[in-house]
């Protein structure tokens, strides 16, 4: 099996076009597969989850009853990112697997707005969020090490509870991150080469194999996302996970969540009545 | 055109007698046969070595796809058929004297005689870039090379491009969505009939295929109903040389006639975009309307509504709402 179409340029260039297409059901089975393995795994092999944080009963009492997750702003970017990316990757391979229709408008509208939708996210994480609270830190490797050495029947320190977002999570957007930029980065060049009320065509803008490599990596951007939004989904509708997803949608979490899955210490919230005091997570998150 | 560089490459030749067979090889060799009808867009394939088919089912031998059968409710063409055969059906001639007049229009005597009415309307796009095997969209590839700033475009498309910019070669294409014509398809699932319209298919659905056959599929015969028979048709086509060259652009058009005024209508134009382009919009502005100047000078500016000429095919736009106008004007245009 092959990665790569491979073409013969006008220069007798050999050139890549295209990946090849079966990577789609490669990235489909994938994540289907991984779900799977999962689902089995949480069943009937993984242990107990064991925290070491350990909450005053003074502290709990000053929690609020609702804890916003997720502000209004950042829920409206994520249901438009995610529509955009369904919108995406139906206009990009119902037509590879036989549904034909006029996919190529519909697919960079969509395009466009995800890329509107990814700047306001930027801009909206850098200077109103707390931007770093989504990226994996110090403690996180730490517990990252010692999770799998308790999963592994080693000894090993407990684990802290989460930050406001798990370390799967953190990993899970770095990924996204760098796949979504790679697909919006190379399709925002792709859009020289279609009619557009926006660019003046210009096919040459690049060499054939720059042009080539482009593509090349707007597919396999394309076909990542296949696994990476099934694994998405998956997950939002898992029963232990359906908290988070629901304060994607109301934007809060219950304060039994959040002390069961969380670090106060890590993720620090405003006290009924007084203004937080740590500042890990100082700013409200995304 | 790319440069015939040698002796068509090796394949497996299969002859097979009736349809059913045909439909079973295809199944057995999928995306590995390539379906031979006259053999004039084929061979051109094979002889640059463009295409290189492991398998060739030829029709020639399937006498059920050959034939014109006529009856009350109109003709029923096989697609074997040729398009002599097709010019020289007296019925046709008699009555849907529109099909002859584009039938005769495709190409020489000599490969009218041996190309089918089947293979005419299936016909592959002749952009120059595609045939010559560059890595083009329609090719599979990721550009047009037609649609560059340096790309010799004077003979593409001017409506209805998306990403390719190749048209539909057809003669008689147009002069068969005039006639309402049906197409019949067998293949895996079975019989289904579409209308001429829809057989073809623009690069914005699909941009490696021109009609709607999958591997698998075979166009078997063309059903013509008697609607349109005996009504007032307009067939030109606009060509660099007056014998044996592809259409410029052509139109077709079938007119009924309530006293002076047109009661119905239908009207296509081809070579100017990758599939026939039926003019709805221009059809209900006509009807009802006399045939005459004021007329078409209405259908010819509204045709060319939305046209988008490429670096050098400019002159296709008012080659078309000329056609079109002289196609509402009639025979006496």
């Amino acid at each position: 099996m092959h990665l790569i179409e491979w073409a013969t340029s006008p220069w007798g260039q050999e050139v890549p076009i295209h990946i090849a297409w079966s990577l789609l059901w490669v990235s489909a089975i994938a994540g289907v597969g991984f779900l799977i393995v999962h689902a089995i795994y949480v069943k009937f092999m993984a242990k107990p989850a064991a925290h070491s944080a350990v909450v005053s009963s003074v502290d709990t009492a000053r929690i609020p009853e609702k804890i916003q997750r997720h502000s209004f702003g950042a829920r409206f970017f994520h249901a438009v990112m995610a529509l955009s990316m369904l919108a995406l990757l139906f206009t990009a391979f119902l037509p590879k697997v036989g549904v034909q229709f006029a996919w190529v408008e519909w697919h960079w509208i969509a395009g466009i707005v995800l890329t509107i939708s990814v700047v306001y996210h930027i801009i909206h994480a850098s200077f109103w969020l707390d931007f770093w609270s989504i990226w994996p830190d110090q403690q996180d490797r730490v517990d990252a090490r010692n999770r799998i050495k308790l999963a592994l029947g080693q000894s090993a320190q407990e684990p802290k509870k989460f930050a406001k977002y798990p370390l799967e999570n953190k990993l899970y957007h770095l990924i996204v991150m760098l796949a979504g930029l790679s697909a919006i980065g190379t399709g925002v060049f792709m859009m020289k080469r279609v009619r557009t009320p926006f660019f003046t065509r210009n096919p040459y803008l690049f060499s054939d194999m720059t042009w080539g490599w482009m593509y090349v990596l707007h597919g396999l951007a394309g076909v990542g996302f296949v696994a990476l939004v099934t694994v998405h989904i998956y997950f939002a509708i898992r029963p232990e996970k359906l908290f988070i997803t629901k304060s994607m949608i109301f934007g809060s979490i219950s304060r039994e969540n959040y002390l069961e899955h969380h670090d106060p210490q890590r993720w620090v919230v405003a006290a009924e009545g007084a203004s937080s005091g740590r500042p890990e997570s100082k700013k409200a998150p995304a | 055109m790319a440069v015939i560089r040698d002796v068509i490459p090796a394949f497996e030749l299969f002859q097979p007698t009736s349809v059913d067979d045909a439909l079973a090889l295809q199944a057995r060799h999928g995306v590995k046969a390539w379906v031979l009808a006259g053999g004039l867009d084929s061979f051109d394939w094979f002889k640059d070595r463009i295409k290189r088919p492991e398998v060739v089912i030829d029709l020639s031998q399937v006498r059920e796809l050959r034939g014109i059968r006529a009856d009350a409710n109109g003709l029923e063409i096989g697609a074997m058929t040729t398009l002599t055969e097709v010019v020289r059906h007296p019925v046709v001639r008699e009555k849907y004297g529109i099909l002859p007049d584009a039938a005769e229009a495709a190409a020489s005597p000599q490969i009218r005689n041996q190309g089918t009415i089947g293979g005419n309307v299936s016909q592959d796009a002749r952009c120059w870039y595609y045939r010559g095997g560059w890595p083009c969209y329609r090719a599979g590839g990721n550009i047009c090379y037609a649609d560059t700033p340096t790309g010799l475009n004077r003979e593409h498309a001017i409506l209805d491009a998306n990403r390719c910019v190749a048209v539909n070669p057809s003669d008689t294409a147009p002069a068969l969505i005039a006639l309402d014509a049906k197409f019949v398809v067998r293949g895996p699932k079975g019989e289904r009939v579409v209308n001429a319209e829809d057989y073809f298919v623009g690069p914005a659905i699909d941009i490696t295929r021109m009609t709607i056959l999958k591997p698998g599929d075979l166009l078997t015969s063309i059903r013509i109903p008697s609607t349109w028979a005996g009504s007032q048709f307009y067939f030109e086509k606009a060509r660099d040389r007056k014998v044996w060259d592809f259409a410029l652009v052509n139109v077709a058009a079938a007119v009924a006639m309530s006293g002076s005024s047109i009661e119905r209508i239908r009207l296509v134009v081809n070579g100017v975009a990758a599939h026939p382009v039926r003019l709805t919009a221009v059809e209900a502005a006509v009807q009802g309307k006399p045939r005459n100047e004021e007329t078409a000078k209405m259908a010819g500016e509204l045709a060319i509504q939305g046209a988008e000429p490429l670096q050098y095919n400019g002159y296709k736009v008012p080659l078309m709402r000329n056609l079109v106008m002289r196609a509402i004007r009639g025979a006496a245009a």
